[in-house]
């Protein structure tokens, strides 16, 4: 099945358009100074870049309403700038201090924002599937029409807790996007090597859920296929299967010698299909957008994330007494969702 | 301006590396994404990439330099017009690691996270003298607890495996449905894994799940979501987002259903900082603990039993009764010997020690009731009292809670014990079908009045 195409005339606005432009470039410049920070040693252990697929969640928050819910795996910080978090938080994060999230006590795969909605940020391969089925299941309890986008890789889709999740999902109609981020590499294995079928959005027709595949370099065609699956969700029809075809230019994490696959298939994606580079195009052609335009978002950008850098380098070390504080609350802290 | 790349950092563990080859040459003009060099690091060989554009102004350390130590500059990048004196040298410093710097741990000590000596908390009574007492079963307590805390919680529901129609498949959970009907009492597909995840999830989102396991050997295919998501989430969320939910079932053996349907997992759990872990004997203990567990903000683990399901006990009949974590019981008071148990272990200690009074030895007996927390201080009073422990526990010899606590003893009261300190635990072998078998690979009485006998020199 080709992927599904956005029409060839945005069904958005200029101003929207313009907004994902920023938000993608704002994901891509703050993965470049990530990158540069651990090669100087600041990002200590795993970090998973996004560069190459910023258009799968920045399309998708376009979708989102006030209140719905995201989770997702170890690749999440274009999930966290997407849905609004601060990028000084997300950097001070990586960079293990005081100022990041989590107080340096998660790091770049567990950080999370109670008032974003944004629930993780998990380092076990699918486990955020049911976990956000679960958030999902809480909102059909409250009977509050919220949607929650569960985000997993091509390598997750081959976990066994996903098909658990999907008979439950559907059988409870649960309000949940499974969005599949399908990069076509799980780490270093191809999605030809590990994966029975070619399609993944099928996955979930046995279990009675409807999916589709999608462009993901494409961010219309992205915030067209949310919309559907948000709409289909909303209305109480339980689960909906998004398969993002999408591509990773940077290696599964930063110790990765990517032998697996060609720097040519690389450098063909990036500079035929490139997700940033289209709207740029876009923005052009149509006349939304002048060079100088798009030179200040560029440059405005570029100062968030160096300011973003200079945070995370300048915020001290936590505590040593934070090493005690957290293991057990009091209270609940996102507290109760329905109150006495 | 003039910048200088350093030499990368490529893993997590790399510390120094080989450049092994330029791909670009002095006056080459580069673009963010291009290959400079090949790297070896401790791994692999890597491609190093240009970060920004700009022209390469001069190249600091050959191809084929071996031991270049992370954030050495290796090249100096110009942009158009500009040379390679502008550069700034040496690299600033304020871009160095923590880690590059004099270490701070070794010298600042991290704060205990316990003061040294815990008090005795088992003193106080768990109910006022006086109170009208009924005799229920555990079965009818644990019931009990649930329906109680779901009539003044809308958040709590439960969800397993035959909860609902089946009425519990140890009848656990008999009568809720009735009450409160299939939006809160929930029967699950047999999936373990995925309906502990979607537990855990409900509780992020603000629910109070009680997720029922058949069997706690069932809960060995959740037990990812149980130790990665649901205990640890608080922390690495630096406080943001808790896990207030109850996993609970019989756990331990039963009778006579082979080794894969027979253990006890208290000392798995209790390992794990940001679980709570209850493991009650009696049903008093088993009511007031599952209300405590389930308005706990933290996930609990409620390790029930199946033997024990159908004994009857004395029960507070109070509205609302119930028994704080971290405080353990003490069953019988006694001066020769300490005893200390949880769960049906007790049931080896309480009938040892009632053996063991005929004899003329008095032993104190203690049920932990809760293993995380652990009331230490109860067990260190009466050990110092005594002079002489005897733990009980169905589970396996090694690392078993009655180690942890031979540990604690020793480092808290060495100097009182006057004999080593004995476990009495379940046999380092999985559970045998035969009866006869069985029998011997649990923990027995004859063998806590053996293990008594040793340490008062009998």
């Amino acid at each position: 099945m080709a992927a599904r195409k956005a029409a060839a005339k945005p069904n958005v606005s200029p101003e929207e358009l313009k907004q994902y432009y920023r938000d993608m470039l704002l994901i891509r410049r703050f993965e470049e100074k990530a990158g540069q920070l651990y090669g100087m040693g600041l990002i200590g252990g795993f970090c998973h870049l996004y560069i190459g697929q910023e258009a799968v969640v920045v399309g998708l928050e376009a979708a989102a309403e006030e209140g719905d819910k995201r989770i997702t795996s170890y690749r999440d910080h274009g999930h966290m700038l997407a849905c609004g978090m601060d990028p000084n938080g997300v950097m001070a994060e990586l960079t293990g201090r005081e100022g990041g999230y989590s107080k340096g006590k998660g790091g770049s795969m567990h950080m999370f924002s109670r008032e974003k909605h944004f629930y993780g940020g998990h380092g076990i391969v699918g486990a955020q599937v049911p976990l956000g089925a679960g958030l999902a299941f809480a909102d059909n309890y409250l009977e509050n029409k919220r949607v929650t986008f569960t985000y997993f890789g091509d390598g997750a889709a081959n976990q066994g807790q996903v098909y658990e999740t999907f008979n439950m999902a559907a059988l409870w109609k649960l309000p949940v996007v499974f969005v599949i981020e399908n990069n076509q590499y799980a780490m270093g294995t191809s999605q030809k090597r590990s994966t029975s079928t070619d399609d993944i959005h099928t996955r979930g027709a046995p279990f009675g859920i409807q999916g589709e595949i999608v462009d993901g370099m494409d961010v219309l065609a992205v915030k067209e296929a949310g919309d559907k699956a948000v709409a289909h969700c909303r209305a109480g029809k339980g689960p909906y299967i998004l398969e993002i075809k999408t591509y990773r230019y940077r290696g599964h994490s930063m110790s990765d010698p990517a032998k697996y696959r060609t720097r040519e298939e690389v450098q063909k994606m990036r500079e035929e299909r490139d997700c940033i580079q289209n709207v740029r195009d876009l923005l052009l052609q149509g006349k939304h957008a002048t060079e100088d335009d798009l030179k200040a978002i560029d440059k405005e950008i570029k100062d968030i994330v160096n300011a973003s850098a200079e945070f995370a380098k300048e915020s001290p070390e936590p505590a040593l007494d934070e090493l005690w504080t957290d293991i057990y609350s009091d209270d609940v802290p996102q507290g109760d969702a329905i109150e006495a | 301006m003039a910048t200088q790349i350093l030499m990368p950092a490529l893993s997590p563990t790399m510390e120094e590396g080989t450049l092994a080859k330029w791909l670009v040459k002095e006056g080459d003009t580069v673009s963010s994404g291009d290959i400079l060099a090949e790297i070896e690091t401790d791994k692999a060989t890597m491609e190093f990439e240009a970060v920004d554009e700009g022209i390469v102004g001069k190249i600091l350390v050959a191809e084929g330099s071996e031991g270049v130590k992370v954030n050495t500059p290796i090249a100096v990048m110009v942009e158009e017009g500009e040379s390679v004196d502008d550069a700034e040298s040496p690299a600033p410093s304020g871009d160095s690691a923590p880690a590059q710097e004099t270490p701070a741990a070794p010298v600042e000590a991290a704060p205990a996270s316990a003061p040294a000596t815990p008090k005795a908390k088992a003193v106080e009574p768990d109910w006022p003298e006086g109170t009208e007492m009924k005799t229920q079963t555990v079965r009818e307590a644990l019931r009990d607890a649930m329906a109680e805390e779901m009539r003044s919680d809308a958040n709590v529901f439960v969800m397993g495996e035959e909860v609902a129609e089946y009425q519990g498949a140890y009848k656990v959970t008999q009568g809720l449905l009735d009450e409160f009907g299939s939006k809160r009492v929930i029967d699950t597909p047999i999936t373990e894994h995925g309906f502990a995840g979607i537990g855990v999830g409900a509780a992020f989102g603000g629910l109070k799940p009680i997720v029922e396991f058949m069997t706690f050997n069932f809960a060995m295919q959740a037990i990812d979501q149980i130790i990665n998501s649901a205990a640890k989430t608080l922390y690495m969320s630096g406080g943001q987002m808790g896990c207030p939910m109850v996993f609970r079932g019989p756990n331990g053996a039963a009778a006579r259903v082979g080794a894969q349907h027979s253990q006890d997992y208290a000392a798995w759990y209790a390992m794990i900082p940001g679980l709570k872990v209850a493991m009650p004997y009696s049903a008093a203990d088993a009511k007031g603990l599952l209300k405590s567990a389930i308005r706990d903000p933290n996930p609990v683990i409620f390790l029930e039993n199946e033997i024990l399901y159908g004994r009857s006990f004395e029960v507070p009949a109070l509205d609302d009764f119930t028994v704080p974590f971290g405080k353990a019981k003490i069953w019988r008071e006694g001066k020769d010997v300490t005893i200390v148990s949880f769960g049906i272990g007790m049931q080896y200690a309480l009938e040892a020690a009632e053996k063991l009074a005929d004899e003329g030895i008095d032993a104190e007996v203690i049920d932990l009731r809760t293993l995380r927390p652990l009331d230490y201080g109860t067990v260190i009073e009466s050990v110092k009292k005594t002079n002489r422990c005897v733990t009980v526990e169905e589970g396996f010899p090694v690392g078993a809670i009655g180690n942890h606590l031979s540990a604690y003893i020793m480092q808290n009261a060495f100097d009182y014990l006057d004999a080593p300190v004995i476990n009495c635990t379940g046999k380092d072998v999985p559970m045998p079908y035969a009866a006869n078998l069985e029998k011997h690979a649990l923990v027995t009485t004859a063998e806590v009045i053996e293990a008594v006998k040793q340490v008062t020199y009998r």
